[in-house]
């Protein structure tokens, strides 16, 4: 008996080892990687690097540009794919019955998610740039960046609405609530940091995101900010894979820095949704 | 008008003064084929206890369910019959359920309270039904506590969150957040059913002074509380209304070999 106890013990020690050696192997590149940027970009991040133009062919000046560009860009896709994808998930969680349509939409959702990124370039491109003729611009991009956005949202938001406790609807119903009524004011308050945190990773994908901007909104250099939706704007995404690959003789350090605050900006917005999400969960009372 | 048949199993007449809510031939069904009603004619008369008893699946939360059409979240897949409540049938398509629903409330066998503070557990209903007056609010607050006899204990933390109170103190929460509401008609499932015997004391005694002003309609969680709390009581199995009687002569003197098979404990 004693003797496979401790082949037993043996083999659990081993077993552990094995998942804790695998759960160092995922972590240990994410922190090398970030470690890596941010030591090779910090010397690059000044305040002049982030509030003025480029200059000198791009390679000295700032990229406050490339920034106010992925803000409007980001922006822009949260206010189409926000009220689109929140509205289809409490269709769907809600009001939408079980039958073949539904199911065919949730299936078609998935596969939407599915998709590369590059082929929304093509088809933002083909539908928003040529033939709606809105042209290369931050409404193409944003446009193209919510259509895959939507998708996220979509499933991340009616996840979070299924998780609401259907004991509270029938109670809201029982109490003389439309379903209007029990959605507003019982259904949503709930669900609403799972949302929150649904629409921040979706936005934060489609921030970093250069092949859908590629043929729909981003320019190479622009000498100025964009002032409406129908410019032309630099991106950091986009403006990281031109300096990376299309200007020669292009110092290091700027490269780093502009990863450095494509990085912050994606980041930055992560730590956000863990916040909420966090907070939600202490203050959740079912 | 439709003529009612009488199924062979007619219950005995019973009379009482006023019948709030008459039940005519009331069929019910879901798609899964659970719990299901057949035929079911019963009187419940109005400032009085009705009690719907009998072993799980006899239909008797069907029956509740259907009252305030709460049924209709459900998969029924048949309906016929009529349900008068006060000579209205609810039943017909055309009924505004929700006002129905304010009419004819209903307190669940576990307490649901809804993720909001105490108050706003009460106040609900009422601003649903477009209530914004403060001092109307603070009256039904008040009002709907005391019948349930829960004002002492959460008089002055009634904006601390409704999960805050214990098992027994929430059921009591949802008989008053129904109450706030000033219904006509108290649906009751299984209401002690997670109860200590306190707390289940304390609520048969609010149902006892309740039905001065309410028409009670209570699936009890025992025989005992059956017996204990009826005016009328109605014994139910597998989908059919076996006997109703008044007050406790169905518990003495039972008329349907099934009932007194049931009440004295030979099967259930």
């Amino acid at each position: 008996m004693r003797v496979t106890n401790s082949r037993r013990l043996r083999v659990q020690r081993l077993g552990f080892a094995a998942l804790t050696a695998a759960s160092v192997l995922t972590v240990a590149p994410i922190v090398l990687v970030v470690a890596y940027i941010i030591v090779r970009g910090a010397p690059a991040i000044r305040w002049e690097f982030l509030t003025a133009f480029p200059s000198q062919g791009m390679k000295g000046g700032g990229i406050l540009p490339a920034i106010v560009g992925t803000f409007w860009l980001t922006l822009g896709t949260a206010a189409v794919a926000v009220p689109l994808g929140v509205g289809a998930a409490i269709y769907l969680s809600e009001y939408a019955p079980d039958n073949r349509w539904t199911r065919a939409i949730r299936v078609a959702i998935i596969n939407l998610a599915g998709i590369p990124s590059v082929v929304y370039g093509l088809f933002g491109l083909g539908l928003f740039v040529l033939f709606l003729h809105f042209g290369t611009s931050l409404l193409a991009g944003s446009l193209t960046l919510s259509i895959m956005t939507v998708p996220v949202i979509i499933s991340t938001a009616e996840e979070a609405l299924r998780a609401v406790p259907n004991s509270f609807r029938v109670v809201s119903i029982s109490l003389g609530g439309t379903q209007w009524q029990t959605v507003r004011r019982i259904v949503l308050p709930q669900a609403l940091p799972g949302i929150l945190t649904g629409v921040i990773l979706g936005l934060e994908r489609a921030a970093g995101e250069t092949a859908p901007i590629l043929f729909t909104a981003a320019a190479f250099f622009l000498p100025r900010l964009p002032t409406s939706a129908f410019d032309a704007t630099m991106a950091l995404p986009y403006h990281l894979f031109v300096i990376s690959t299309q200007v020669p003789g292009m110092p290091v350090h700027i490269q780093y820095g502009t990863a450095v605050v494509l990085l912050a900006f994606v980041l930055g917005m992560n730590l956000l949704a863990t916040l909420i999400r966090s907070r939600a969960r202490a203050r959740r009372q079912w | 008008m439709s003529e009612v048949s009488s199924p062979s199993h007619q219950p005995s007449a019973v009379s009482f003064p006023t019948a709030k809510i008459i039940v005519e031939n009331l069929t019910v069904a879901y798609s899964d084929g659970t719990e299901s009603l057949r035929g079911v004619q019963l009187s419940m008369p109005a400032n009085a206890i009705t009690v719907l008893f009998g072993p799980a699946g006899g239909g008797k939360s069907t029956l509740l369910r259907t009252l305030n059409r709460l049924n209709d979240l459900a998969d029924v897949v048949q309906l016929s019959g009529r349900v008068l409540i006060d000579g209205i049938d609810i039943l017909d398509p055309k009924t505004d359920t929700v006002a129905l629903r304010r009419r004819v409330g209903i307190v669940f066998a576990r307490p649901v309270v809804l993720p909001m503070t105490i108050r706003q557990n009460l106040t609900y209903g009422l601003e649903l039904a477009g209530e914004r007056r403060r001092t109307r609010l603070d009256e039904a607050v008040e009002r709907g506590l005391k019948q349930a006899a829960l004002w002492d204990e959460v008089a002055n933390r009634l904006h601390e969150p409704a999960t805050s109170l214990s098992g027994g103190q929430q059921q009591r929460l949802c008989l008053a957040r129904v109450l706030a509401l000033e219904p006509e008609v108290i649906l009751l499932d299984e209401p002690t059913s997670g109860l200590d015997p306190i707390s289940t004391g304390k609520v048969e005694e609010s149902l006892q002074e309740l039905k001065q002003h309410y028409t009670i309609v209570l699936v009890p969680h025992s025989i005992q509380q059956a017996a204990r709390t009826a005016d009328l009581a109605a014994f139910f199995l597998g989908g059919e209304l076996v006997e109703a009687a008044p007050g406790k002569t169905i518990f003495t003197n039972p008329k349907d070999q099934r009932t007194e098979d049931y009440v004295e404990g030979r099967f259930g």
